[in-house]
């Protein structure tokens, strides 16, 4: 089975039949209605393939319809690193025949359609794939037996993908147990009954079909610590714990929502608080009051509910208060595109709000930075006195990677309000120094309590009116955050150090960034990926990387806007005013696939004069992806 | 505003006095209600005598949200009516603080009105003084939700039309569950209410009404003796079993708060309504907090982290 996402990868045709074909890595595409339960199928995968030392990688879309409606779920997983969820699919799992009509168009010739023949009539005479009929609905009610619900068959489905890939039973059985462990016995018996049935079914082209992924180096693969499995979302918030955050207040949006759920249950067991609000505007208000009582705390939402908060996070600038806000982006604008993937809210995040209001904007990279980011997000909000906006998506949010346990002891953060006395020169605003707030509780040795405010305001909190003190304490806003600037390390560099093209990546689209430079180098193009995680203030040093490239093509999901150029590109021309800086962007609601980066970069490429000493192999992949 | 000169603290143990509450010099206008509310809070904190560094007083935006700066304790001014979940922030965020929010009429029923009815539903543990004066002051005479029909402001120069809010009204179905009225002219009752207020165990609320001399004179002279009108306080049930205390008022009784709240302007004034059983929402928090401990066993929040990442395996 040759995948397209590893196209260097040896292909097994010439295997006679029986014995496993090794493999690299596959795509499996899964798509029915959102109550049929592939989520979990998906869910059981991943975690199967952290147990496993697997990499995996998954994409999942949910109808943004209350109860029922398509779903898909994709699962990318296999030996070494797996960046991007796949461009198209190995196999697709197809529920229903409008599940087969939408997506048969992403399986690649060659690769194989499981169907469900109790509902699903593929067309006759397309035979560019291995068609897999399997009766799955009426099998699985015969498998679990006394009733004629069909529920389970998620659940055989992942018996019959656990054959064909040669998948490790007694872990899936495992992992069974755990998951429905809580539950009673009959759904656990269920569920392995429907397994059973799955993995024993006795079609014959099925058979025929049995692959094995490629033996791991385990040496090379770990790092001695094990692998975990969860969402961007859920690793986001427990970033947070980890990074000593116990407070914080929301409203409900989708996808933010997962965030604040995962909050609402966990902050509690660690003697925290999350308060679900009446709306966005008391959500960062009442996440403000608990950061002036000197408890760190989040606020989140997506883009709509972002725009509400705008008016508070001037203030937070204004009276310099720690916060994190999380924006996980969707389509927009307005309700747009609820269940999309876009990142189309990073001039918001930068310039939202009203005045001047430097403050800071972090992206992570994937669902272990999600993790990551979260801790030094708090780290920047504590040192700085600042709000942190961290810009995920709904890509990051609901995708499912597995990643290696972080290394917990070493990164906890016990972080305590001080409410020890404050001598009698304390000042909340010093104009010499970084803002350190003295929480109420907290003594202050001159009897003189400070007052934070959003007016404009001399060291001591007292309102003014005055132009020097306005534009000195605009400074001490400005300058903070430069400071920060200059404490950041280098963004992350791969490839050519210096050639034809610079690709510029921040946020979801890094996985894809790596594997569409892998592919443009492969072809021949000198070439080099630089990811930003750290989106305002940018790192020092910039202006050096990008002259030693002829272009620098910056990948985003946004829209080119009306003078060409995507959200960040604006930004980084307006910054370096550097006119090599060129976009390639999209507003489809997806993830970038690897094909649309290369043929992207191609298009800018290829009008140069490097043109005409370019090859036919390199020519035919900038020009298709 | 200069503080340059910083006057000594007062030594461990003293009492807390007007002159250590005393911050920066109001800038309201001469004759305003407001400095009244101030003087008797003064008395208020003088009676309470919490520690000084544990009382936050916090506003919003308007005239009376000024308020903060004029007295010295840790507090903060904040944006336009969102004082209250600002404030909900510190009462959660720190149960051992007591906390006081400012505002007006138009923070409190216009733009917050929301927070309003739901800082009350949740019963936050915090003391709120509405200073009413019926009018938008701070930019100049503009229609406010509680100025009356027919008052000819800016945004109404024939006279309001819309239909005013009724703040005792809107307090008790709010499910606040401590509810007082007070005038600016009467310091007594004032600091009897912010007192009761500040030792009610919930959300309670002070509605006072203010006068604003520049923009809305004479707005509640109706209730001033002097000036010709009635001031009419809650006689309030003291349940001795005379039969006079059939006809007092029962503070607990919501249907005859509302009554109360039904009368004609200027109505009557003191706690037309106290709930003292219903749980703040600090300590429904605090025994999700038991709660969730007695289950993980008290586990370090290290330990915790690790076994959950360890069922993510």
């Amino acid at each position: 089975m040759v995948s397209p996402n590893t196209p260097e990868t040896p292909g097994g045709a010439t295997v006679p039949s029986g014995a496993p074909r090794s493999i690299h890595d596959v795509v499996i595409r899964l798509a029915g209605n959102s109550q049929d339960g592939i989520q979990s199928v998906g869910g059981f995968l991943a975690r199967l393939a952290g147990r496993s030392d697997q990499d995996i990688m998954t994409y999942m879309t949910i109808p943004s319809t209350i109860s029922g409606g398509p779903s898909i779920f994709q699962v990318r997983m296999g030996t070494g690193d797996i960046l991007s969820a796949g461009d198209r699919a190995d196999m697709l799992v197809a529920f229903y025949q409008h599940s087969y009509d939408a997506h048969i168009g992403s399986l690649r010739p060659g690769g194989v359609l499981l169907y469900d023949s109790d509902h699903v009539k593929p067309a006759a005479d397309d035979n560019r794939f291995t068609n897999v009929a399997v009766p799955i609905t009426s099998a699985t009610v015969e498998a679990v037996g006394g009733t004629s619900k069909d529920k389970g068959k998620n659940i055989f489905v992942l018996g019959l993908i656990a054959r064909v890939f040669d998948l490790d039973v007694a872990k899936l059985a495992a992992l069974i147990k755990e998951r429905f462990g809580g539950k009673n016995e009959d759904v656990v018996r269920n569920a392995m009954l429907a397994f059973d049935a799955g993995y024993a079914w006795p079609q014959n082209n099925l058979r025929d079909l049995f692959f094995r992924f490629e033996a791991i180096d385990r040496a090379v693969a770990t790092n001695g610590r094990p692998q975990v499995t969860m969402d961007g979302n859920i690793a986001l918030a427990y970033g947070l714990i980890t990074g000593g955050v116990r407070h914080g207040a929301g409203y409900p949006i989708t996808p933010w929502s997962s965030i604040m759920e995962t909050l609402r249950a966990e902050l509690p067991k660690y003697g925290g608080i999350f308060v679900q609000c009446e709306d966005e505007i008391a959500a960062v208000s009442t996440a403000l009051g608990f950061s002036y009582t000197g408890q760190l705390a989040i606020t989140g939402s997506a883009g709509p509910g972002l725009s509400l908060k705008m008016e508070a996070l001037g203030w937070a600038v204004m009276a310099e208060m720690p916060l994190i806000v999380v924006n996980v982006q969707r389509g927009g604008p307005s309700t747009g595109m609820p269940t999309n993937v876009e990142q189309s809210d990073l001039m918001q995040a930068i310039y939202g709000s009203h005045g001047d209001t430097p403050r800071v904007v972090l992206a992570p990279k994937n669902v272990e930075d999600c993790f990551y980011i979260a801790i030094e997000a708090a780290r920047i909000a504590r040192e700085y006195s600042t709000p942190v906006f961290i810009l995920t998506d709904m890509g990051l949010s609901s995708r499912i990677e597995a990643f290696d346990e972080p290394d917990l002891p070493k990164l906890m953060v016990d972080a305590k309000p001080d409410l020890s006395d404050r001598g009698a020169d304390f000042k909340p605003y010093p104009r010499d120094r970084l803002t350190r707030h003295a929480p109420p509780g907290a003594k202050i040795g001159s009897g003189k309590y400070p007052t934070v405010t959003g007016l404009e305001h001399d060291e001591l909190g007292h309102p003014t009116g005055s132009p020097k003190l306005h534009m000195q304490m605009t400074a001490k806003r400005r300058e903070k955050i430069k400071a920060l600037a200059a404490s950041l390390p280098a963004p992350e560099h791969a490839g050519d150090s210096a050639g034809e093209v610079l690709l510029v990546t921040w946020g979801s689209s890094w996985g894809p960034g790596r594997e569409a430079l892998t592919r443009i180098r492969n072809a021949g193009v000198k070439a080099g990926h630089l990811h930003l995680r750290h989106i305002h203030p940018l790192p020092n040093g910039l202006e050096q990387t990008f002259a030693r490239y002829h272009k620098i093509v910056v990948a985003e999901l946004n829209d080119e806007g009306l003078y060409g150029f995507g959200q960040l590109t604006m930004m980084l021309r307006a910054r370096y005013a550097n006119p090599s800086i060129v976009s390639v962007t999209k507003t489809d609601g997806l993830t970038f696939k690897v094909s649309e980066l290369v043929a992207g970069i191609g298009k800018h490429i290829e009008s140069t004069a490097l043109e005409a000493s370019a090859g036919t192999a390199r020519k035919s992949v900038l020009a298709n992806g | 505003m200069s503080s340059a000169v910083a006057t000594p603290p007062p030594p461990a143990g003293a009492p807390l006095t007007k002159k250590a509450l005393t911050a920066d010099h109001p800038t309201w206008c001469p004759g305003c209600g407001d400095f009244a509310v101030l003087a008797s809070f003064y008395r208020v904190l003088e009676k309470l005598q919490y520690p000084h560094e544990k009382i936050v007083t916090f506003a919003g935006i308007g005239c009376s949200s000024r308020f903060p700066y004029f007295v010295n304790t840790h507090g903060g001014h904040f944006i336009h009516g969102r004082a209250l979940p600002f404030a909900a922030g510190i009462s959660l965020g720190n149960d051992d603080l007591h906390v006081f929010v400012f505002g007006g009429d138009g923070d409190g029923f216009s733009i917050g009105g929301n927070h309003l009815v739901h800082t009350a539903r949740k019963n936050i543990r915090m003391t709120y003084v509405i200073m009413d004066n019926s009018v938008y002051g701070l930019t100049k005479k503009q229609t406010s939700p509680t100025s009356p029909l027919g008052f000819k402001t800016k945004t109404d120069p024939t006279g309001a039309i819309d239909q005013p809010i009724n703040p005792m009204r809107t307090l008790i179905n709010s499910g606040a569950t401590f509810v007082a009225r007070s005038h600016a002219t009467q310091v007594n009752h004032m600091v009897d209410m912010m007192l009761r207020a500040a030792k009610h165990d919930g959300f309670s609320v002070v509605e006072i009404l203010s006068e604003c001399v520049e923009f809305f004179e004479g707005a509640f002279d109706a209730a001033v003796p002097r000036k010709g009108g009635t001031w009419s306080l809650i006689d309030e049930k003291k349940h001795d079993g005379t039969p006079e205390d059939e006809k007092r008022h029962d503070t607990s009784d919501e249907v005859a708060a509302f009554k109360l709240a039904q009368q004609a302007w200027p109505g009557s004034f003191g706690v037309f309504y106290e709930n003292k059983t219903r749980k703040t929402k600090n300590a429904l928090e605090a025994e999700l907090v038991v709660k969730a401990k007695e289950r993980t066993k008290n586990a370090a929040d290290l330990a915790l982290l690790q076994a959950t990442f360890a069922r993510m395996r």
